[in-house]
């Protein structure tokens, strides 16, 4: 089914801001989404309505806002098909949920363990894991990245050994926009009895997330890059694993009972979630999913690879520009350089231009030294995006490197 | 001319400029002239922290006044480097330290910078600065 984008675009009055006297293109959506008007009025709904602490007081308002909560949860272990919404987590953010597992899983490394990533990895897919290894003696590996920016599964198998105790990647990264092969990645280490964490912070508004059909053992996204609210994001976990780790923080809903020397923990999901949640945050995040399955994540995959294979093959005709990043499977992201030009200087001329890029090394410092770049301009797209867009971009492009070179 | 004199003259150029492209398009012009720096300067000691690009500073100081070179391999953080070496190159260490720098704001480039420019912008001058004061003392 094709997408109307003038309806879905009109979800999203920001999009019809202008910046500098020019309108605004936003092809910054990798680093966060616009939101819809269904989830700003669902946050503004739950202010005006709803507002009540969860789990707690026995009172209309509370009781409520349990609810709906507590039913958000279960939209989203529906969004990711997990099995039980005991699985999903409630945190800050795709950072927070990863922090979460590489803190409680603690008690399970031991000196000279191993833990895999990839040069691909986005800091905060990376330096929780790298200072977790600091901590315990371990040894932090690391899969190489192709120059086109694939990776490759003999290269992982070889890196696997009996010390391995964890392999982390992203599902998509962040500047390169290659899918990686997580299923296979996932099938090769429970070959070898080792756990999988799949940062999925770019994924999540993109392709289909399908937990039981990956079979990954904790999945981490943030709702701001899926059209949701800034501030909420989930860890899903499997159940035998979340069972495994020791909390995270402690206070709140997650203590069962307390006496001055010993307190019992509460049952999964709350044993992670310490404090008052946000609450309004997971309702947002439950609209914005739910915007999602009305269009249906097949016609948004669908939609927005076209327009990369339009944005990719317009760019490529200037002259001095290279893509990074050109493997096989990859959606919704353009990071380019070009030659002799610095990104801060495109993105400088480009922002007085009305178009929001970003440029640098996208917190992935070691990738830039992997591909001995100093840093790229990144064009990310969203449902909302258009070829006519792309098209402004693209003259917009042309004449910052006319200026410049 | 003195420093605040130079810094008018700047404001005065910038204001013939409606579109900030054509402020750009300037700057990138300025950057052009501005005084390099010697290759065996081109170091980590002259690196600037705090800029997203690099920018390397020289100062040297010759009859009670300091003079600057740099470079960078931004052609726009070079314009802006340029600018501020023009207002405050070949002053005395006092004048430069106690410069009135509302000229930046006068004509709209802090604004206009993303906000990892605009520390990059502030990290210039600190650094100008540093400069000035420490060849002062050493040379008083």
């Amino acid at each position: 089914m094709a997408l109307n984008i003038d309806n879905i675009r009109s979800d999203f009055p920001i999009l019809s801001k202008e910046v500098y006297n020019k309108p605004l293109i936003y092809f910054d959506n990798g680093a966060t989404t616009q939101k819809p008007l269904q989830v700003i009025n669902r946050i503004s709904e739950y202010y005006l309505n709803e507002n009540s602490n969860v789990h707690r007081g026995a009172h209309y308002l509370s009781q409520i806002a349990t609810d709906h909560f507590e039913n958000a949860r279960k939209y989203v272990a529906g969004f990711i098909n997990a099995k039980s919404h005991r699985e999903v987590i409630f945190t800050k953010g795709t950072t927070e949920s990863i922090n979460l597992v590489a803190s409680s899983i603690k008690g399970l490394i031991e000196k000279d363990d191993e833990i895999i990533i990839t040069a691909m990895e986005h800091h905060s897919n990376m330096v929780p894991w790298q200072q977790l290894c600091i901590n315990k003696n371990a040894k932090l590996r690391n899969l190489s990245v192709a120059g086109d920016g694939s990776i490759s599964l003999s290269e992982l198998k070889d890196l696997i050994g009996p010390s391995t105790k964890l392999i982390a990647i992203a599902h998509i990264s962040n500047v390169l926009g290659t899918i990686n092969p997580v299923k296979e990645i996932i099938e090769i280490a429970h070959n070898n009895g080792i756990p999988v964490l799949i940062d999925g912070a770019q994924a999540i508004a993109h392709v289909n997330v399908d937990v039981q059909d990956l079979d990954c053992d904790f999945y981490a996204f943030s709702a701001h890059k899926a059209y949701g609210p800034m501030g909420i994001g989930v860890l899903y976990g499997k159940e035998s694993w979340l069972n495994k780790l020791a909390p995270y923080q402690y206070g709140g809903e997650m203590i069962n009972t307390v006496s001055f020397n010993i307190t019992t923990f509460n049952e999964l999901p709350y044993k992670f979630e310490a404090g008052t949640p946000d609450v309004a945050g997971a309702l947002g995040m439950e609209s914005a999913l739910r915007y999602i399955d009305n269009l249906g994540i097949d016609n948004i995959r669908s939609y927005e690879d076209e327009l990369l294979e339009y944005a990719t093959n317009s760019i490529s005709k200037l002259v001095g520009v290279r893509v990074i990043g050109t493997a096989l499977e990859k959606t919704a992201v353009l990071s380019f350089v070009v030659d002799n030009i610095h990104p801060f200087d495109i993105g400088t001329l480009m922002n007085q231009l009305g178009i929001a890029l970003r440029s640098g090394n996208h917190c992935a410092q070691p990738l830039m030294e992997h591909l001995k770049i100093t840093g790229t301009l990144r064009a990310s797209f969203a449902l909302y995006n258009t070829k006519d867009e792309v098209d402004i971009f693209v003259s917009a492009l042309e004449k910052a490197i006319n200026m410049l070179s | 001319m003195t420093i605040k004199e130079r810094a008018q003259s700047v404001v005065d150029e910038f204001s013939m400029f409606d579109d900030w492209m054509d402020k750009y398009a300037y700057l990138i012009e300025l950057g052009k002239e501005l005084p390099l720096i010697d290759e065996k300067y081109k170091n980590e000691t002259h690196l600037i922290s705090g800029c997203q690009s690099r920018v390397w500073l020289h100062a040297s100081y010759e009859e009670e006044k300091v003079s600057f070179t740099a470079d960078s391999d931004a052609v726009i953080t070079k314009g802006i480097i340029s600018l501020l070496i023009r207002v405050l190159s070949d002053s005395k260490p006092s004048d430069i330290v106690t410069a009135d720098l509302s000229f930046i704001d006068e004509i709209g480039l802090k604004a206009h910078l993303s906000p990892t420019r605009a520390n990059g912008l502030v990290s210039m001058i600190k650094q100008m600065q540093l400069y000035a004061r420490a060849l002062h003392i050493k040379n008083s």
